[in-house]
C-alpha cells in the first residue's frame, strides 16, 4: 500500500492544510488525478496523485495543518487484490511522488545518498515559532463546512483574506470572477449587504484556508525565508546583456495581425521560449544544487507571477523548450490566470528547473534576481524600449531588452552564463525558429 | 454603445482582472496599466474580454488607443459593438 503524503510544493513550504478531499475511500485514482486541494502559505494548490490505485482511507481531515511529509491517505496499488509488498511499494514512491523531486527542501538539504525526502520529512515537526504563528490553524476543529457540498470555494487569495477579515463565509457568496471564483468585489458587496456583527455569526467552522487574515504576512514570511536561504547559501554571480528584439517583435506583429485576439502572442512568450531552448543548450544553468549539481532532464520553466495584493509565485511551464510557441502562450496565459484567481497544481509549483522573472511591464530596465533554491539560475527581463543601436556600421533605432542572469557559482562559471545569454540572444534573432 | 455604457463595460471588465478597480475616482487620462497595476497579460485579457462581451475586435496596432479610460470609451463608442 502506498502512502500519500503532504508534498513539498517548493523549497519554502514546511506545512500545508488540506482544504478539500476530491476523492473518497474506495475510489479508483489514476496518475495525474487531482485528489486534494491544499492551502500553503503562498497559495491554494491542487495536489495530483502519482500512481494508479484505489484510495484506502483518508488520514487527515480538512482544516488540519500538517508538516510536509505527513501521511494524508493510503492508496492500494491498482490491480493488487492483496497489498503489494511494502518495500516495493515504498520504493516506487520516491521515483514518482511529487515530494521526492529535487525541489523538496528536505531532499535538497540532505546528502544525495540519504533516504528520500518522502521518508525523512515526517520526522520534521513544526518549529515552536511556526506553531505559534499558525496557532489558530493548528487548533481549528477539523469540521466540514456547514454550507456547501464539497466545501471548497474558488476564490482569489485577496478575496479569501478580505472575507476572513470581515467574518464572511465564502460559501455563502456568489462568485462573479473567472470560473465563478469569488473575487474581492463579491466580498465587498456582501460586506455592504450585511452589518458586520451579523456577518460574523454566519462564519462556519470551515475548513477554509488557514488563517487567511494573516495570509499576507505568511507569504512575506515564506518568501523571506526562501530568499534569505538563497542569499545565505548560494554564491550568486550576475551577468547582463542587451538584446535586439527587432526581428522578434516584427515577427510577432505580423503573426498577431492575422490572429483572433484570443490567440495572440505576447513578447513574453518569445522570451520564455528562447530562455527554455537556451537552457537546454547550456545545461549547467538548468537543474538543482543538492550537495552537488544535478542537471535536470527536462526544462520546466518557472515563471514569476506577481499576485494582486502582494507576493508572488513562480509556477512551472512543463517542457517549455519543446512546446510550440502557441502552446507555450496558452500555458502561460492559463498559468497566470490560475495563479492569480484560481488554483495551481502541485506539479506546477514544485517542478521548476530554472526561473524567469519579467519586470518589463513595471517599467524597470533590468532585474537581477535572487535564485530559488535548489535551482541554480534565475533569468530576468526588463522593459522593452527603443534605443539607438549600432549594427554593421550603421546606427538605427531598435527595440531592445536587458536580459540578466543570476547563477549559482557552485554549478557554473561566468563563461557558461555568458554562453547561455548569448544563446538567448541568438534564438531571439531568428524568431521563426522558436 | 454610448459613452456611459462603454464606461460601465470597462469597469466591469477591469474588475474581472483587478477586483478592486473603481473608475469613479480614476483620472481618465492616465494609462490604465499605471492606474491599476496591470501587466501585458492583464491588458491582453481585457482586449480578449472586450471581444467576447461586445464583439469588438481590436487589432494589436490599436492597443495604444485603449490605454486610458477616455481612450477606451472613445474607441468602443466609435466601434459600436453589441
Amino acid at each position: 500500500m502506498a502512502e500519500f503524503r503532504m508534498p513539498s510544493l517548493g523549497a519554502d513550504m514546511e506545512v500545508g492544510t488540506i482544504l478539500e478531499w476530491r476523492v473518497q475511500p474506495g475510489q479508483e485514482v489514476h496518475r495525474g488525478d487531482i485528489v486534494a486541494v491544499v492551502d500553503t502559505e503562498k497559495s491554494t494548490i491542487e495536489i495530483e496523485v502519482f500512481h494508479d490505485g484505489v484510495v484506502e482511507d483518508l488520514v487527515v481531515d480538512p482544516g488540519v495543518e500538517v508538516p510536509v511529509g505527513t501521511v494524508l491517505a493510503h492508496i492500494t496499488a491498482a490491480g493488487a487484490a492483496a497489498p503489494a509488498p511494502v518495500p516495493a511499494e515504498t520504493a516506487a514512491v520516491p521515483a514518482e511522488a511529487p515530494l521526492t523531486p529535487a525541489t523538496a527542501p528536505a531532499h535538497a538539504e540532505a546528502p544525495a545518498t540519504e533516504a528520500p525526502a518522502a521518508r525523512e520529512a515526517p520526522a520534521r515537526a513544526p518549529t515552536a515559532k511556526r506553531r505559534a504563528r499558525r496557532k489558530t490553524a493548528v487548533e481549528r476543529p477539523a469540521a466540514r463546512p456547514a454550507a456547501g457540498a464539497g466545501g471548497f470555494v474558488r476564490a482569489s487569495p485577496l478575496a479569501r483574506r478580505r472575507a476572513a477579515a470581515q467574518g464572511i463565509a465564502l460559501e455563502e457568496l456568489v462568485g462573479t470572477g473567472p470560473g465563478g471564483a469569488v473575487i474581492t468585489a463579491d466580498v465587498g458587496a456582501a460586506a455592504r449587504a450585511a452589518p458586520a456583527p451579523a456577518a460574523r455569526e454566519v462564519r462556519p467552522p470551515t475548513a477554509g484556508p488557514a488563517a487567511p487574515a494573516d495570509r499576507h504576512a505568511a507569504m512575506r514570511h515564506a518568501i523571506g525565508e526562501l530568499m534569505a536561504r538563497s542569499k545565505r547559501e548560494i554564491p550568486h554571480y550576475y551577468l547582463a546583456t542587451t538584446i535586439d528584439l527587432g526581428a522578434a517583435l516584427a515577427w510577432l506583429a505580423e503573426a498577431n495581425a492575422s490572429r483572433p485576439v484570443a490567440e495572440r502572442l505576447l513578447p513574453a512568450a518569445l522570451l520564455l521560449k528562447a530562455t527554455a531552448r537556451a537552457a537546454r543548450e547550456v545545461p549547467v544553468v538548468n537543474g538543482f544544487w543538492e550537495g552537488g549539481f544535478r542537471p535536470a532532464p527536462a526544462v520546466h520553466l518557472g515563471v514569476a507571477v506577481s499576485l494582486r495584493g502582494g507576493g508572488l509565485v513562480a509556477p512551472a511551464i512543463h517542457d517549455a523548450d519543446e512546446l510550440s510557441i502557441d502552446d507555450l502562450m496558452r500555458s502561460l496565459r492559463d498559468l497566470v490566470t490560475r495563479a492569480r484567481s484560481g488554483v495551481l497544481r502541485g506539479s506546477e509549483v514544485s517542478d521548476s528547473t530554472i526561473t524567469v522573472t519579467n519586470l518589463g511591464d513595471q517599467g524597470v530596465e533590468e532585474v537581477f534576481g535572487v535564485i530559488y533554491p535548489p535551482q541554480v539560475a534565475l533569468v530576468g527581463f526588463g522593459r522593452v524600449s527603443e534605443r539607438p543601436w549600432a549594427a554593421a556600421g550603421m546606427v538605427g533605432v531598435r527595440p531592445v531588452v536587458r536580459a540578466t542572469l543570476a547563477a549559482d557559482h557552485r554549478a557554473s562559471d561566468g563563461h557558461d552564463g555568458a554562453r547561455f545569454l548569448a544563446a538567448i540572444d541568438r534564438l531571439l534573432a531568428a524568431p521563426e525558429g522558436l | 454603445m454610448n459613452a456611459p455604457d462603454a464606461h460601465a463595460l470597462l469597469e466591469r471588465l477591469l474588475r474581472e482582472i483587478a477586483p478592486e478597480v473603481d473608475l469613479a475616482g480614476a483620472d481618465p487620462g492616465v494609462p490604465l496599466q499605471e492606474l491599476f497595476d496591470l501587466d501585458s497579460m492583464d491588458f491582453l485579457n481585457l482586449v480578449t474580454a472586450l471581444h467576447d462581451e461586445a464583439g469588438i475586435d481590436v487589432p494589436e496596432r490599436d492597443y495604444p488607443k485603449l490605454a486610458t479610460v477616455d481612450g477606451f470609451v472613445g474607441y468602443v463608442t466609435a466601434a459600436g459593438g453589441a
